[in-house]
């Protein structure tokens, strides 16, 4: 076992720093030290989208990232969606078009569609399946997710020509 | 009858946003894995790399010696169970093989099986340390396939099985043990006579492989050993009364000694039921004194859990040339894997179960090979065989050429007709929801293009009634907080309060659900069976009726009248000379009239009438590579009524999703020594976002008059259909019948090029 | 249908050794427990087959009139209902 190492980075807008091995991984920093267990863990082996988080404007899976590659990065994880005690449009979507049955996928698929919107605020249908795709959903066959991901986008839109 | 056709609701039938909803968008919900306990220790279970081998030796001495290890667990601190079998809530089961399947004991039945488990101060220390236990093996054979595991010959997985049959006279003791646990025949009418009467007779063998439920999140549990003998389950699951009565068993204790509290849960589909680490946590607990948490990897969860069995199946059917059902005959044997349990009996009922079958003779086997033990899967049973019957049945429409849906309509079982299997139907709606497939613009419109081709089929599943409780106490501003024991895996609690709410004539918002933990809630068997919105359901609506009977004889005091001159309904109560006063004005009054008004309902008498879905699937199929396409789905079914209509289609879509895998890409992939080669999501392959279009959805409402709004259980159903609806637009497609699942690109191509 | 006098029981086919190949028997009895008994004064053996500490045997249902018994040896039956022993089931 190597020495631990000191890790600092930008969680939701908050600088921490942590005290870490160099084998945990970033999802188990943000679940078992951080305690932002909303993002989850599926299979630990990037297959399942579970963990998803924005790392420095992009979205990675956090099973593969070693919580000491987030030196300095600045992360954006599903606690850090909502503003204040208001859901965003992604959020409120899901739940007006009845987007999830278990929850489990839910926001490592919210974070994915954050960064899908911001690089593409009108996907298609096509682009929205697309973007997903690395994000896995066993409840409901996708059909009111991709629904919502587009309501959520055109809110957005409606919202900023506003 | 309780239902009236098409009655008018204020609640049922709206959509509601779900109570959980909030915490489920931002992450606030915790489930399983999410627990963190002060002084909390990590577990890691050491797993067999083989696939069928006696266990000579387990050497811990290493492992414990490892700095940061507190316990290591081996099934010497399991207790015997001798020969017993249990009836734990869904289903029997012989608790010698159930503890063996926790701790293997003196044998490892299939890779993965689990042999030692490890405590320690993280979950990087546990790992190591399982690494450094030693077992020496003596591998035997492996037996793999269902039918070579029949054979005589083969070896025999369990000492102290031998075939039971439903009905006859239990094995003798001193018989030779075998893989074959169970058998199982129906008869009904004079087979030889029904198929002499068919004009065409259609007989084919059908293979599926095994495959997972495949949730999202894996098995968990956390497990305190208090210093007063009293444990606490933290755990994800369908079921937190069996989970209390499955560990209380397995450890020889009371189970007034098991607290269960359910977290969230991460799906389960039928696989959520059994208890596998429960046990394991709990004896590390108690040698360390500390909260215990396991969860399992992925791939533990593909090898080691219960997936639903691989299948061989005979099955014919005989038609007379005017399209009319005279015969069916079906020997289907299931893959029990390591022991007995595979839901082979509901599939030989559900075989034949679309359909008026005048003469009819169904035989199964419970068949044990070295696989992990399986368990139920959405319907289970039910989409195996749907696939060989649903197949037939088109293949002999186009034979005598007939319309597809038009046959189903005119053989479709309906109120009256009497299953293979014995039981008379009550109403259903089977005939409906062909008709609703039927009447699509989906199927009203014509498939155009090049290896595209159109499949229908429909399935049937029993829906369970079995038992549930709730209790709901009013509080004084008008809401109430609802308290139910099923765990809530796609948005139950709110269909639940929805007819809590419907009952007393309040918003669906004004009811606050909440499930219990075992200490707090009566009992309640699993969440599955789809049975959750209608017993559950009908358990709110009698604690509804309780608050109503309390609330009439608190307006009777206030009014000074006789209670039998009060009664509830719209919301409130009414007395003599027009006097009234609203749920929510009452609610204001209970602390002046004697305190808290408390509901109690519990539901147990109840068993619902059986649910039919029919689909139509478009495919395209590459002829180059074998691969299928999905261009367009629709689903139809019965859903009795269907309470929160955006979670009934949502049930259909996901169903049919699922059922669109089972058919095209998912297995267990098995080298020859029993080695799963495909345990990780990218092998395994689930249905992704982009292998699939939208899924069109058509309730249909034939209420059950078992429930007091006609509800059946709709989350079963829609998996049994499209292995059979897209094998039959394959053939629409490329002129090939495929009879063995999944119908991947190698297989297909391999069939397309023997044209 | 002529009116019965009694409960009407579907013999699964591997009991029918025992009622010398007969499929469908009417015994008497006011509920589960009763018929059972019936059965087995005119078939011995029938009660080991069905039952295991004088209760239904784990993993088997029996359906009377249509539903599952939730009542066990208790449910109550009378001379319009069928019976029939079948494998229990779950679900997922």
């Amino acid at each position: 076992m190597s020495a631990k190492r000191v890790v600092t980075f930008t969680v939701n807008g908050d600088q921490v720093e942590i005290l870490c091995e160099p084998r945990q991984s970033l999802l188990e920093v943000l679940r078992d030290d951080l305690d932002l267990t909303g993002t989850k863990e599926g299979c630990s082996n990037g297959n399942c989208g579970a963990c998803t988080v924005i790392m420095d404007g992009r979205p990675v899976v956090s099973c593969l990232v070693l919580a000491v590659e987030a030196e300095g990065a600045e992360l954006r994880t599903i606690e850090g969606v909502a503003c204040g005690s208001t859901l965003d449009e992604v959020q409120a979507a899901f739940l007006e078009g009845a987007a999830l049955q278990c929850g489990i996928c839910t926001p490592g698929i919210i974070v994915q569609t954050e960064a899908l919107l911001e690089e593409n605020p009108n996907p298609t249908e096509d682009d929205v399946r697309f973007y997903l795709a690395g994000n896995l959903c066993r409840c409901t066959g996708y059909d009111k997710i991709v629904r919502a991901v587009q309501a959520a986008a055109e809110k957005r839109q409606v919202a900023a020509s506003n | 009858m309780a239902t009236a056709e098409n009655p008018k609701y204020k609640v049922i039938g709206t959509r509601p946003i779900r109570h959980d909803g909030a915490d489920k968008v931002t992450g606030r919900a915790r489930y399983g894995a999410d627990i963190q306990l002060s002084g909390m220790l990590y577990g890691a279970m050491l797993r067999s790399p083989h696939a069928h081998a006696n266990i000579k030796s387990i050497d811990t001495s290493k492992a414990e010696a490892l700095p940061g290890v507190r316990a290591v667990a081996t099934s010497a601190d399991l207790p015997e169970q001798g020969d017993r079998v249990v009836e734990l809530g869904e289903g029997a089961a012989n608790m010698r093989h159930l503890t063996a399947n926790v701790l293997a004991r003196g044998k490892v039945l299939y890779r993965g099986h689990s042999i030692a488990a490890v405590a320690a101060d993280n979950i990087h220390i546990a790992e190591e340390a399982i690494k450094l236990i030693e077992v020496e093996y003596e591998l035997l054979p492996p037996v793999m396939d269902v039918v070579g595991a029949m054979a005589e010959n083969a070896p025999v997985l369990n000492d102290d099985i031998r075939t039971e049959s439903v009905g006859s006279a239990p094995p003798a003791k001193d018989s030779k043990p075998t893989n074959v646990a169970k058998h199982f025949l129906f008869e009904k009418g004079d087979v030889a006579a029904g198929f002499a009467e068919a004009d065409i007779i259609v007989e084919r063998e059908f293979d599926t492989a095994m495959v997972h439920q495949g949730y999202i999140e894996p098995h968990n549990a956390t497990v305190l050993w208090n210093t007063d003998g009293k444990l606490t389950v933290w755990i994800s699951t369908q079921g937190s009364f069996t989970v209390r009565q499955q560990t209380a068993e397995l450890l020889k204790i009371p189970i007034s000694n098991v607290k269960v509290i359910p977290t969230e849960i991460g799906g389960g589909f039928g696989g959520k039921i059994s208890v596998y680490l429960p046990p394991v946590a709990a004896v590390l607990s108690k040698k360390t004194g500390r909260p215990v948490k396991l969860v399992m990897s992925r791939t533990n969860v593909f090898e080691a859990t219960g997936p639903t069995p691989g299948s061989h199946m005979k099955v014919k059917l005989g038609a007379t040339k005017d399209g009319k059902l005279v015969a069916g005959e079906a020997w289907i044997a299931f893959e029990a894997g390591a022991y007995t349990g595979s839901p082979i009996g509901p599939a030989c009922m559900c075989v034949f179960a679309c359909y008026d079958l005048p003469h009819g003779r169904v035989e199964g086997f419970d068949v044990c090979v070295n696989k992990p033990r399986t368990n139920a899967y959405r319907a289970p049973g039910s989409t195996h065989v749907a696939f060989a019957t649903e197949t037939l049945v088109n293949e002999i429409c186009e034979k005598i050429d007939v319309d597809p849906a038009e046959f189903r309509i005119n053989n479709a079982a309906k109120e009256g007709v009497r299953r293979v299997d014995g039981p008379v139907y009550a109403r259903v709606g089977m005939v409906e929801t062909v008709e609703a497939i039927k009447n699509s613009e989906h199927y009203k419109t014509a498939l155009e293009g090049k290896y595209r081709g159109r499949g229908i089929a429909s399935g049937f599943w029993f829906n369970c009634g079995l038992k549930s409780a709730a209790s709901a106490t009013v509080n004084p501003d008008g809401t109430v907080s609802l308290l139910e024991g099923s765990t809530d895996i796609g948005g139950s609690r709110t269909g639940i309060a929805m007819q809590l709410a419907e009952a007393l004539g309040i918003t669906a918002e004004e009811v606050i659900p909440a499930v219990g933990d075992t200490d707090s809630v009566g009992y309640c068997d699993v969440t599955g069976g789809s049975r959750v919105t209608f017993a559950t359901g009908i358990a709110a609506i009698e604690a509804a009726k309780d608050i109503q009977r309390q609330l009439v004889d608190r307006a009777a005091m206030i009014w000074e009248v006789d209670s039998s001159h009060v009664s509830y309904s719209d919301g409130g109560v009414h007395g003599p000379d027009g006097k009234q006063l609203s749920f929510k004005e009452m609610a204001a009054k209970l602390h002046g009239t004697g305190g808290a008004v408390i509901g109690r309902g519990t539901s147990s008498e109840a068993t619902q009438g059986g649910a039919f879905g029919t689909h139509c699937v478009d495919v395209e199929v590459d002829v180059d590579l074998g691969k299928v396409q999905i261009l367009r789905y629709t689903a139809a079914q019965d859903a009795g009524t269907a309470i929160h209509p955006s979670y009934v289609e949502g049930q259909m879509q996901g169903g049919a999703v699922q059922g669109i895998g089972w058919a095209l890409n998912e297995e267990y992939w098995y080298d020859e020594q029993g080695e799963m080669r495909n345990s990780t999501y990218l092998d395994y392959r689930i249905p992704t976002c982009y292998d699939v279009p939208m899924i069109d959805t058509i309730i249909v409402e034939v209420p059950d008059p078992q429930h007091p709004y006609g509800v059946r259980g709709v989350g079963e159903v829609p998996i049994c259909p499209p292995p059979a609806a897209i094998a039959n637009a394959i053939y629409d497609a490329v002129g090939v019948r495929m009879h063995d699942l999944p119908m991947s690109p190698p297989k297909l191509l391999a069939e397309i090029l023997k044209k | 249908m002529a009116t019965r006098t009694m409960p009407r029981v579907f013999i699964p086919p591997p009991m029918r050794s025992l009622t010398e190949g007969e499929e469908v028997v009417d015994v008497g009895g006011t509920n589960l427990g009763q018929v059972i008994a019936h059965l087995e004064r005119r078939f011995p053996g029938m009660k080991e087959r069905l039952c295991q500490d004088d209760d239904i045997r784990p993993g088997l249902s029996v359906a009377v009139a249509g539903s599952v018994a939730t009542l066990g040896m208790l449910q109550r039956t009378n001379p319009e209902v069928e019976i029939h022993f079948l494998p229990a089931i779950g679900g997922g």
